[in-house]
């Protein structure tokens, strides 16, 4: 099923020269309605799968296009605006960031614009689990916070309107009964948190071609000190850590049309590989919308992402998720008997307008860094491993946004995210079984590739997928499976220096 | 609070007395060039980091009198050469925006809001742990052995590279702040916990008093303040050698004089702007929170925000005041403006004049009727109106700033249509 290299191009609108499947008739079908014929044709011809790996792609090195972070890669790497801003828009994005790191108190306080926190929560700050902008990790030891991490809940639809709700689409997932739909391991004065992650790991050992043995560690997640009584026998516990947020208003700013050409959920080019939508209900309309963003893509877009952590993760509410006490639920009593932050005069949510605007536009106009050593051979051999082991196949390298995108900032840039924003099912080894909207237990969206190689320097460490269960880039390719299970086997059957390559041209992005 | 409003006046009109020789010689020169500008820019940053670096030498001794004889007067004294370091430094900070090597240097010196239970004990109120950020109150101070994500530190001995090293950014916290000006704030001052009521820090001198030790650990206390201070003027000395003759942040502005002009324009705007109207004022006033203070601990904030502005108007004018009184000057970025288009270059010099006097009113007022985390507390309609008044007109004069990068011609992105790759940072338009 797997095809050898030069035969994989399919995603692409205008990758003629280098196959014909059936998906690009589909592609033809579905067209973009913001770019002149003129545009269009630009943009197809600048879009194309690499073909030449000896030297680096025009426009390559600026990942985010016009927005693209030229400042050093250190420590704060993921941490500067859209470089194309204006004084003002620099300004909201400063302001967003104050807000980004504001500490949300309890109420009643002295600072009422700033309370409303909980009264159950992850963290008293957006910051807080998106440290330096960047990833999260799960904690190193028993005596490290988990506060970048956390776990989701849920049960199955059990009651007849349960599963028509699950159906239309009107929810995406039943939250546990007592627990709500996350745990938090916080609560204010009073109320206490819900209980602890707790994580065990068994080692699984890979041998690569080569010799190299790779131990991947397998977790399992169970909740200890609940404070609630027990979880509903049917919970099903999914972790997640804070992604990065760079790059977010430019993939938001991804037209449909390109994201919905790649799908292919009856795999008809039969190159292994399917690729659905997610379709997902949105705030304040009746049709439904496409996912985007969160690791199964069940939101539309950076606002409404940003709303649900407001609301899920801290408790505050706001204009999108006016829940004034959080995840707390009706089996929570202690908890909803608890003031809330709203204040008439100030507005009818905790976080009254314009914080959410605010954070919203920080979140879309934190840059891509640059690419560092794009042109160097080592990492084009690597880019070349990476085409031909059929990873572009769903980390699809590049698209020129939508000439509609909200902000004029995003508009009409060639970005370089290395995803298909699509789900993919990734085989059992990573499947959580805990479906989520129209994403299965075993399905994930793409993740950006995009400041993959700054991890190290951002974060300190290099924990990658959903749970941060990979310790490094080769042990996050292992655990690919399911419908990448071809691309992994290129790379665990590489001869150890295009491995290396390969690893070079990730560590570059 | 009528006399007061007199010295409001008296204050405000002599600044803007002041202010007129600065833009009276714009445009006389003829042949200003861009690489003139640049170079009174640079020269200007080494005689702003040198007076800082001189000034934080003046500081390390009044701290050494402190600890080696603790008293009111000498505690005092200490505060006062703090405050005073503090104004050759604001006006350095146009310099940060615009400048990477200065930006990326500027997190170890200036860092704040910070978490103060990770340096020293803190009131009750304080809260005892914070998920927010679990060194919330390690108190290096206390404890010789702490635990960072994770691991057992030794902090047996207080040492610059401990702090620098292992404590500063710990965990990925932005707020684990254990170096730069803001560190040796709260050491000299201690909380303020009047919200926004008036009042500073109160910090006693028998904290520094190993014989009548007030908070404990008097001795650690002591050698935090001394390692936090040399690390500052090893910082600074760095800073200042990136500007001499030969430095580095030197040659990046005066190598390409034309993108020198931009870095010069954009960091005037984005201090404005982005950094001072909007992060340090507006969030404030939007949460009429006391903690978002830039100084909050000495409550010297007006005077930062003050000097913020004079270092923006600094850069415009190529003219800058050094501590002992002598003037750096050269050719300026307003020469250059006049000699395309007089009108920009006097609006723009107004308007950065007007933002001179609006800033004195806000500083009068702080060293007079209220502090300024008082000023921007809830229901205060005076107080609150004097800091928007600042921040209209920093937004304001950068309206101009904008309109004197499209009059130098210097905005533009470069827009990259060939199919060359020497110029590997182009973008697809």
């Amino acid at each position: 099923m797997f095809q050898k290299p030069g035969k994989i191009g399919v995603l692409c609108v205008v990758a003629w020269a280098l196959s014909v499947s059936g998906l690009q008739a589909q592609q033809t079908s579905i067209s973009r309605d913001d770019l002149s014929e003129k545009d269009a044709k630009r943009v197809n011809s600048v879009t194309g799968f690499a073909t030449d790996f000896v030297t680096a792609e025009q426009f390559e090195v600026m990942s985010g296009g016009a927005t693209t972070s030229t400042a050093k890669p250190n420590k704060d790497a993921f941490s500067h605006s859209s470089a194309n801003l204006d004084f003002e828009g620099e300004q909201k994005f400063k302001l967003g960031n104050g807000l980004f790191r504001k500490l949300w108190v309890s109420s009643p306080s002295s600072t009422s614009a700033s309370d409303g926190l909980g009264p159950l929560f992850n963290a008293r700050s957006c910051q807080r689990c998106h440290l330096k902008d960047g990833r999260g990790h799960p904690p190193e030891n028993a005596n490290d916070s988990a506060v970048s991490m956390f776990l989701r809940l849920s049960v199955p639809p059990r009651s007849n309107a349960e599963i028509v709700a699950i159906k239309s689409g009107e929810k995406a997932l039943i939250p546990e009964p007592t627990y709500g739909g996350q745990l938090q391991d916080f609560g204010i004065q009073g109320v206490p948190g819900e209980g602890k992650m707790e994580i065990s790991y068994v080692e699984l050992p890979t041998t690569l071609n080569g010799g190299e043995i790779v131990n991947l560690r397998k977790p399992t997640y169970s909740v200890s000190n609940l404070n609630y009584g027990a979880l509903d026998p049917d919970v099903m516990l999914s972790p997640r850590v804070a992604p990065s947020m760079i790059g977010l208003g430019l993939l938001e700013a991804v037209h449909r049309a390109d994201i919905l050409a790649q799908v292919d959920p009856d795999d008809k080019d039969n190159n292994g590989i399917s690729g659905r939508a997610s379709w997902v209900g949105a705030i304040n309309s009746s049709t439904k919308q496409l996912g985007r963003f969160g690791w199964k893509a069940s939101t539309p877009s950076v606002g409404a992402q940003s709303a649900g952590a407001f609301a899920g993760d801290m408790g505050i509410s706001n204009e999108l998720a006016p829940r004034h006490w959080g995840d707390c639920t009706a089996n929570q009593k202690v908890c909803l008997q608890m003031p809330t932050g709203v204040q008439a005069k100030l507005g009818t949510t905790e976080a009254p307008s314009p914080v959410l605007e605010l954070v919203t536009f920080y979140s879309k106009n934190l840059a891509v860094p640059e690419r560092r050593g794009a042109e160097k051979p080592s990492v084009l051999r690597g880019k070349k491993a990476f085409y031909g082991a059929g990873c572009a196949s769903c980390h699809r390298p590049k698209y020129v946004t939508s000439q509609s995108a909200s902000q004029p900032e995003h508009r009409f840039q060639l970005i370089w995210p290395y995803t298909d924003l699509l789900l993919h099912d990734m085989g059992e080894g990573l499947a959580d079984s805990r479906p989520v909207g129209s994403a299965s237990g075993s399905e994930w969206r793409t993740a950006p590739l995009w400041g993959i190689g700054l991890t190290k320097t951002v974060n300190g460490h290099t924990y990658f997928l959903h749970d941060g269960r990979a310790r490094n880039l080769t042990e996050a390719i292992l655990w690919h499976g399911g419908e990448a299970e071809n691309a992994k086997q290129e790379f665990v059957g590489m001869e150890p220096p295009m491995r290396a390559d390969l690893l070079r041209f990730l560590g570059s992005l | 609070m009528k006399t007061t409003k007199k010295v409001i006046a008296v204050t405000c009109s002599a600044i803007l007395c002041a202010a007129v020789p600065f833009s009276a010689n714009a445009g006389s020169e003829k042949t200003v060039t861009q690489s003139g500008v640049t170079t009174t820019y640079a020269n200007i940053a080494e005689a702003v980091f040198e007076d800082s670096l001189i000034s934080a030498d003046a500081l390390k001794a009044s701290i050494e009198t402190l600890v080696k004889s603790p008293s009111v007067a000498t505690l005092h004294a200490a505060r006062t050469s703090w405050v005073a370091a503090r104004a050759p430094y604001q006006q350095s900070e146009v310099y940060r925006f615009g400048n990477p090597l200065v930006d990326d240097w500027e997190g170890k010196v200036n860092a704040w809001p910070l978490d103060e239970g990770l340096i020293d004990y803190v009131d009750g109120s304080y809260g005892k742990q914070s998920d927010e950020n679990t060194l919330y109150t390690v108190n290096v101070i206390a404890n010789k052995t702490l635990t960072v994500s994770g691991k057992k530190v030794d902090a047996t001995h207080i040492t610059p590279k401990l702090l620098s090293e292992t404590l500063h950014e710990a965990e990925e916290v932005e707020a684990n702040v254990a170096t730069g000006y803001h560190a040796i704030e709260f050491l000299l001052w201690g909380q303020d916990l009047n919200g926004t009521g008036a009042g500073a820090g109160n910090r006693p001198y028998t904290d520094f008093d190993v014989k009548n030790c007030t908070g404990g650990n008097c001795d650690r206390r002591a050698q935090y303040l001394m390692s936090a201070t040399d690390l500052l003027i090893s910082d600074l000395k760095d800073m200042l050698s990136m500007w001499r003759q030969g430095g580095e942040a030197r040659a990046a502005v005066t190598s390409d004089p034309k993108s020198g002009v931009m870095s010069m324009l954009s960091g005037m705007g984005s201090l404005s702007y982005g950094e001072l109207a909007g992060e340090r004022m507006k969030l404030g006033l939007l949460l009429k929170d006391p903690e978002e203070e830039h100084d909050c601990f000495s409550d010297n904030t007006h005077n930062s925000h003050y000097f913020d502005q004079i270092g923006i108007r600094n850069v415009y004018t190529g003219h800058y005041r050094r501590l002992d009184g002598s003037i750096v000057d050269g050719p300026s970025l307003s020469d250059l403006v006049a000699a395309k288009d007089a009108k920009v270059d006097q609006e723009l010099s107004v308007k950065l004049n007007e933002t001179v006097s609006f800033m004195s009113i806000l500083k009068a007022r702080a060293e007079s009727i209220e502090a300024y985390d008082q000023m921007i507390g809830e229901g205060n309609t005076e107080g609150n109106a004097v800091v928007q008044t600042a921040i209209d007109g920093l937004i304001n004069q950068t309206r101009s700033i904008e309109r004197a990068v499209k009059v130098l011609g210097i905005g533009e992105i470069e827009i990259e249509g060939s199919d060359s790759l020497d110029k590997p940072k182009a973008v697809f338009q």
